[in-house]
């Protein structure tokens, strides 16, 4: 469980660089779709989500997991639809 | 199958970095919507595939149930973008928040042999999850009824003595729960005292946001990003998912850069966002001599438009409020044909959430290659014939220079004090959100429009003969 934990905190740290140093580099013009596009990629969560819904558990979890399918479900929807939204009006001339 | 989760959750990861990564141009950022949107096909058909799954019909009903829920939210007025994104860092809280809770009480419920699972680092990140995921549901919540001008949310920031001291406390009290239940996860109070938990971090949320109002909102929906991201890696460590962690992190970094540049270009500290309420009571500035406004009239502005060579047009939140971006544009168009050359000067924290003037200028179809950051439009200020401030308050206020007194003091602003000649076009002769007189409305050089900005634009515009192409 140790050797878990190492390797977890490993890759948290080593995203959360990349992820420091990638979004510093965003266009300045861009930081409402940046929101909308990393709430979107942070509903990851479905996958945990998924696993609580649709695996073999008593009634009561299955619920509470179908809600937060349903929470991440529209994030990713809504989220990835209105970026593209946004980004389509940026034009230069 | 182990293998091809592993694999696909690689490639999920490295699409989400590609996703981010185009995103530093205009010209790329299309690209990755792309990128995302595989990604996250591809991580939600590998975990889909597994074979402990088998109530598909739930899945297929709640994704059924999101869609038909984030397609309209993915419409909404892009005024009201601020308010749909608290919603969504709601909904990613309230995701985390509940995906903890069942995973709690499927270990706790589970054969005796289960309990072993629970390690101290597993509780640990599970309380974490807790308690971030349902401060983030509620907090983000009351951001997204402020925004949306819900009536029994009050919009100026409720303050009352010891504050801090109850919100301190209820934060430390869910901690202190957390604390217990690590060290006897499976005690036969256990169960209550993770409901405890997630009840006083629902509690905490709304206290949180309470005292905080409308020009803070930039500051505090960031910050609000970076709790759902962290939720997200929470979640990561309780399920053993590198995925949920490098994604969590990605959008958590994300939250994070934006709450410190938010901070920066208002000079204050995160501490003090959400711990010093703004936009209290002021003491009056210089209450002695009272300089009088100078009106003009839309006939003489646009004289003053088009005798100039170059305008720099300030955009505020109350552009928003008039949803005036289309008779901005009207303007821009008209101006620029007889020859004027027109900038928009950009302050980092005008509008109600991080770049939400350059979508509304986008939406408008004005060319991102004359949206100026603050930064870069300052030095030319001095040569700026006309500076038309549209809506900006707080932003364009010289005392933010030297006024120790009030609470903008120290915060970079944009000077438009210093061009030729200003125009600023103001709904009322009321303060800004900071309740602070703004100076700059009555300089010498200073000429006022009263009136709503959309009003006012187009009837300026109808001095130049319609002047607006569409």
């Amino acid at each position: 469980m140790s050797a878990d934990f190492g390797s977890m905190l490993f890759v948290f740290v080593l995203a959360t660089f990349i992820g420091l140093g990638v979004i510093r580099r965003v266009s300045r013009l861009l930081y409402t779709p940046l929101m909308s596009l990393t709430n979107a990629i942070s509903a990851i969560a479905v996958v945990g989500s998924i696993v609580v819904t649709g695996a073999d558990h008593p009634l009561a979890i299955r619920i509470l997991g179908a809600v937060a399918l349903f929470a991440s479900m529209t994030n990713i929807v809504s989220g990835f639809m209105i970026t593209d939204r946004m980004l389509k009006m940026f034009k230069k001339q | 199958m182990h293998l091809i989760g592993e694999l696909s959750a690689v490639l999920a990861t490295a699409l989400f970095i590609f996703a981010l990564y185009w995103m530093n141009d205009p010209k790329t950022a299309r690209r990755g919507v792309i990128a995302g949107v595989t990604g996250m096909s591809v991580a939600v058909l590998a975990t889909w595939f597994q074979p402990e799954i088998v109530h598909h019909a739930w899945v297929v009903g709640a994704i059924a149930v999101g869609f038909l829920v984030g397609v309209p939210l993915s419409r909404v007025p892009l005024t009201a973008v601020p308010q749909r994104t608290a919603l969504s860092h709601a909904f990613g809280g309230l995701a985390a928040g509940l995906v903890g809770t069942a995973e709690y009480f499927l270990w706790l419920g589970g054969p005796a042999t289960a309990a072993v699972q629970l390690t101290p680092f597993r509780m640990s990140a599970l309380v974490a999850e807790v308690i971030l995921g349902f401060l983030t549901f509620t907090g983000s919540l009351m951001a997204a009824g402020k925004l949306q001008e819900v009536r029994w949310i009050p919009q100026r920031p409720v303050t009352y003595p010891g504050q801090n001291v109850v919100n301190i406390g209820v934060l430390a009290l869910a901690v202190a729960l957390g604390v217990l239940l690590v060290s006897h996860p499976a005690a036969s109070w256990a169960g209550q005292a993770f409901l405890g938990i997630a009840g006083l971090a629902l509690l905490f949320g709304v206290l949180l946001i309470i005292p905080i109002g409308g020009a803070d909102m930039p500051t505090v929906i960031s910050i609000l990003n970076a709790y759902a991201g962290l939720a997200a890696v929470a979640m990561g460590f309780v399920l053993n998912n590198k995925l949920l962690v490098t994604a969590g992190a990605l959008d958590g970094s994300s939250g994070l850069i934006l709450s410190i540049i938010m901070c920066r270009a208002m000079n204050r500290s995160f501490t003090n966002v959400l711990f010093g309420a703004f936009g209290k009571a002021q003491p009056a500035l210089a209450a002695g001599e009272q300089k009088e406004w100078k009106q003009e009239t839309v006939e003489g502005a646009a004289q003053l438009l088009e005798q100039a060579r170059n305008v720099v047009i300030i955009p505020g939140y109350g552009m928003a409020v008039a949803q005036a971006q289309h008779k901005v544009r009207e303007l821009y168009d008209a101006l620029t044909k007889r020859g004027v050359t027109v900038k928009f000067a950009i302050h980092p924290v005008a509008g109600r959430m991080p770049g939400h003037m350059n979508v509304l200028l986008a939406e408008a179809n004005i060319p991102y290659s004359a949206l100026v950051e603050m930064d870069e439009i300052n030095p030319e200020m001095p040569q700026t014939d006309v500076a038309l401030v549209v809506g900006a308050n707080d932003v364009v206020n010289p005392a933010a220079r030297y006024a120790k007194a009030t609470p903008i003091y120290g915060m970079p602003i944009i000077d438009a004090d210093k061009a030729k000649t200003v125009l600023a076009v103001k709904r009322s002769k009321n303060p800004g959100f900071a309740g602070i007189d703004n100076e700059l409305y009555v300089q010498d050089n200073t000429w006022m429009l009263f009136g709503d900005a959309k009003a006012v634009l187009g009837d300026l515009v109808k001095q130049f003969g319609g002047g607006g192409i569409h």
